[in-house]
C-alpha cells in the first residue's frame, strides 16, 4: 500500500513536471521563432488580422468591465467614506484600486475567457483536423506561422486594452460617485491625482504586458497539445481559462510584492490619507 | 532508381510497437500503395517518409539524404519536394481556396502574386475544380475539398506525392475521380506516389506496386496482379474483405 502511493506520487510528479518541460520547450520556441520572424514583413501582415481580433473585438467587453468596475467600486465605498465624513476622498481608492490592480487583472481575465478561448478553439480544431502537420509538410512552422502573430498580438494589445478599461472604470467611478452620489467633481479628482502617480498607472500597464505574454503562451500551447476530437478541443479551452486565470492571479501577487517594495525604497510609503 | 528508402524503421508508442524493422526501397515516378487493417502503421509509414515522425530505429532516405538527421531548416527546405494529402484534405479554414493551393508558393518562392494565381488556376484546372478558387473550404462537398488539396500538394510540382487514404468518406464515383486523377499525376508530372488506402478497387487501379502491412511488418510486395492471386490466407481476406473465423467469433461472445 505505501509502496503504490509513493509510486502514484512519483507518477504525478513525474507527469507534472514533464508538462511544465513541454511548456517551457514550447515558450523557448516560440522566442527563437520571435527573434528570428520579428522585422519580416510577412510576421506583421499576419500580426495584424490577429490584431484586430485579439483588440477590436476585445474592445466591448472591455468597455463593460471596466465601467462597471468603476461604478461598483464607487457604489461599495460611498457607504463607508460617508460614515467617516471622507466621501470627498473617494476618488482616491477608486481610482488607485482601478489603475493598479482591478482593472489590470479584470481586463486580463476577461481576455483570457475571451481571446485565450478563442485561440485554443481555433488552433486545436487545426490540430485535430491535422491542418498543423498540413504547415509543417509545406515546410512552415506552425509555430512561427501561427503562434508567432497570435503571441505579438496579445502581448501589444492586452496593454491597450487595459488602459481602455481603466479609463473606463475611472469614468464609472466618476459617473456614480460625482453625478449620483453629488461628490464635488474638484475634491474628487484632486484626492485622485493626490493618491495616484504615473508609478501607479505603469503597475497596472507593466503588468497587463506579462499578463498578455501569458495568455497567448498558454491559449496557443494548450491548441498544440488538446486530445483527439471535438471533447479534447473543448477539454484544452477550459484547461486554457484556468491555467491562464491562475498564472494571472500568481503573477498579480508577485508583481504587487516587487513593485510595492520596489516603490517604497525608491520613494518611500504614500499614503492615500495624507 | 528508387527515389524513397525505408531502412530498418521501428516505431513504437509507449508499449504499442506500430511498426517493426520496416524496410522499402520506392522507385521513382512509380506509384505504391500500402494496404493493411487499421491501426498496423500505414499513416505512421507516411509520416516517417515526410519527416512528421521520427523513428525509434531505422533510416529514412529521401535523394540520398538521411530525413531523421536533417535540421529544422533542412527539413523544411526538403518538403517542399513532397506533396501530402491528407485523410481530410487538411485545407486551412481562413483561407479561401486559391490561398490555399498558393500557400506554398506564397511560403517557398519569390513569384509575384500574379504569377501565383496563374499557378493556382492550373493547379485548379487540372484538378477539374478551375472556379472554386473565391470560395472558402467549408463552401465544398468532401469530395472537392480533397480535389482542392491536391491542387494544392502539387502546387510546387513535387517529386513525390503522399495520399493518406484519398477516397475514404467518398462515394465510388467521387473515388474514381481521385483514382483518375492520380494516374493523371503520375502521367502528365511523372510523380513517384504513395498512396495509403483500404479501398482495394483504388489500390489495384492506380498501383504499379502494393505492399501490405500487417502487426508492424510487411506481409505482402507485388504487383496488383500477384496480390489477387497470392496464396497467403491473410492478404486474400483483406482483398476479398473478408472477417475471420476469430473475429465473427467474437460478435457472437456474449
Amino acid at each position: 500500500m505505501p509502496i503504490s502511493l509513493i509510486e502514484n506520487v512519483g507518477r504525478r510528479t513525474n507527469n507534472t513536471l514533464a508538462v511544465f518541460g513541454d511548456f517551457f520547450t514550447f515558450c523557448g520556441q516560440v522566442f527563437t521563432w520571435l527573434v528570428a520572424t520579428f522585422f519580416r514583413g510577412k510576421t506583421w501582415r499576419q500580426v495584424l488580422p490577429q490584431m484586430y481580433d485579439v483588440g477590436v473585438r476585445s474592445v466591448p467587453v472591455i468597455a463593460v468591465t471596466g465601467a462597471f468596475i468603476g461604478m461598483v467600486m464607487a457604489i461599495e465605498s460611498y457607504t463607508q467614506f460617508k460614515s467617516i465624513g471622507q466621501e470627498e476622498r473617494m476618488g482616491s481608492i477608486i481610482n488607485l484600486s482601478v489603475v493598479k490592480q482591478i482593472g489590470p487583472v479584470l481586463a486580463a481575465v476577461m481576455l483570457a475567457g475571451r481571446i485565450g478561448g478563442a485561440l485554443t478553439a481555433e488552433l486545436g480544431t487545426m490540430n485535430v483536423t491535422e491542418q498543423l502537420d498540413a504547415l509543417r509538410v509545406m515546410g512552415a512552422d506552425p509555430i512561427g506561422y501561427l503562434v508567432v502573430p497570435r503571441f505579438i498580438a496579445c502581448v501589444l494589445l492586452t496593454p491597450i486594452l487595459t488602459i481602455y478599461s481603466d479609463i473606463l472604470g475611472v469614468l464609472g467611478g466618476y459617473l456614480v460617485a460625482v453625478k449620483g452620489f453629488g461628490i464635488p467633481a474638484a475634491p474628487y479628482w484632486a484626492f485622485s491625482d493626490h493618491a495616484i502617480d504615473t508609478w501607479q498607472v505603469m503597475e497596472g500597464i507593466w503588468k497587463s504586458i506579462f499578463f498578455g505574454a501569458a495568455i497567448g503562451m498558454i491559449s496557443c500551447y494548450k491548441g498544440f497539445t488538446c486530445g483527439s476530437g471535438a471533447s479534447g478541443v473543448g477539454r484544452a479551452c477550459t484547461e486554457s481559462f484556468v491555467n491562464s486565470f491562475l498564472t494571472i492571479m500568481v503573477m498579480n501577487f508577485f508583481f504587487a510584492k516587487l513593485l510595492h517594495d520596489l516603490y517604497e525604497a525608491i520613494y518611500g510609503v504614500r499614503s492615500v490619507f495624507s | 532508381m528508387s527515389i524513397i528508402s525505408v531502412r530498418h524503421v521501428s516505431k513504437a508508442f509507449g508499449k504499442h510497437v506500430v511498426l517493426n524493422d520496416v524496410s522499402l526501397e520506392i522507385e521513382e515516378g512509380k506509384t505504391l500503395v500500402v494496404i493493411g487493417p487499421s491501426g498496423t502503421g500505414k499513416s505512421v509509414l507516411l509520416k516517417h517518409i515526410v519527416g512528421l515522425l521520427k523513428p525509434d530505429k531505422g533510416d529514412v532516405y529521401f535523394d540520398g539524404q538521411c530525413i531523421n538527421s536533417l535540421s529544422p531548416r533542412e527539413l523544411a527546405a526538403t518538403r517542399t519536394h513532397f506533396g501530402f494529402l491528407f485523410q481530410m484534405g487538411a485545407l486551412f479554414d481562413s483561407l479561401t481556396n486559391a490561398e490555399n493551393v498558393g500557400f506554398p508558393l506564397v511560403e517557398h518562392t519569390k513569384k509575384t502574386p500574379e504569377e501565383i494565381r496563374k499557378i493556382v488556376l492550373e493547379k485548379l484546372a487540372m484538378v477539374g475544380l478551375p472556379n472554386v478558387g473565391n470560395k472558402m473550404p467549408a463552401e465544398l462537398s468532401g469530395g472537392q475539398r480533397k480535389r482542392v488539396a491536391l491542387a494544392r500538394a502539387i502546387a510546387m510540382d513535387p517529386k513525390v506525392i503522399l495520399y493518406d487514404e484519398p477516397t475514404t468518406g467518398l462515394d465510388p464515383i467521387r473515388s474514381d475521380v481521385i483514382n483518375e486523377l492520380i494516374l493523371k499525376l503520375q502521367r502528365e508530372i511523372n510523380v513517384t506516389s504513395i498512396v495509403v488506402t483500404h479501398d482495394m478497387i483504388s489500390a489495384t487501379k492506380v498501383a504499379n506496386r502494393i505492399v501490405m502491412l500487417q502487426g508492424g511488418t510487411l506481409h505482402f510486395d507485388g504487383t496488383a496482379e500477384e496480390i489477387r492471386h497470392s496464396p497467403d490466407p491473410d492478404v486474400q481476406r483483406f482483398v476479398q474483405g473478408r472477417a475471420s473465423e476469430e473475429e465473427l467469433a467474437s460478435l457472437e461472445a456474449k
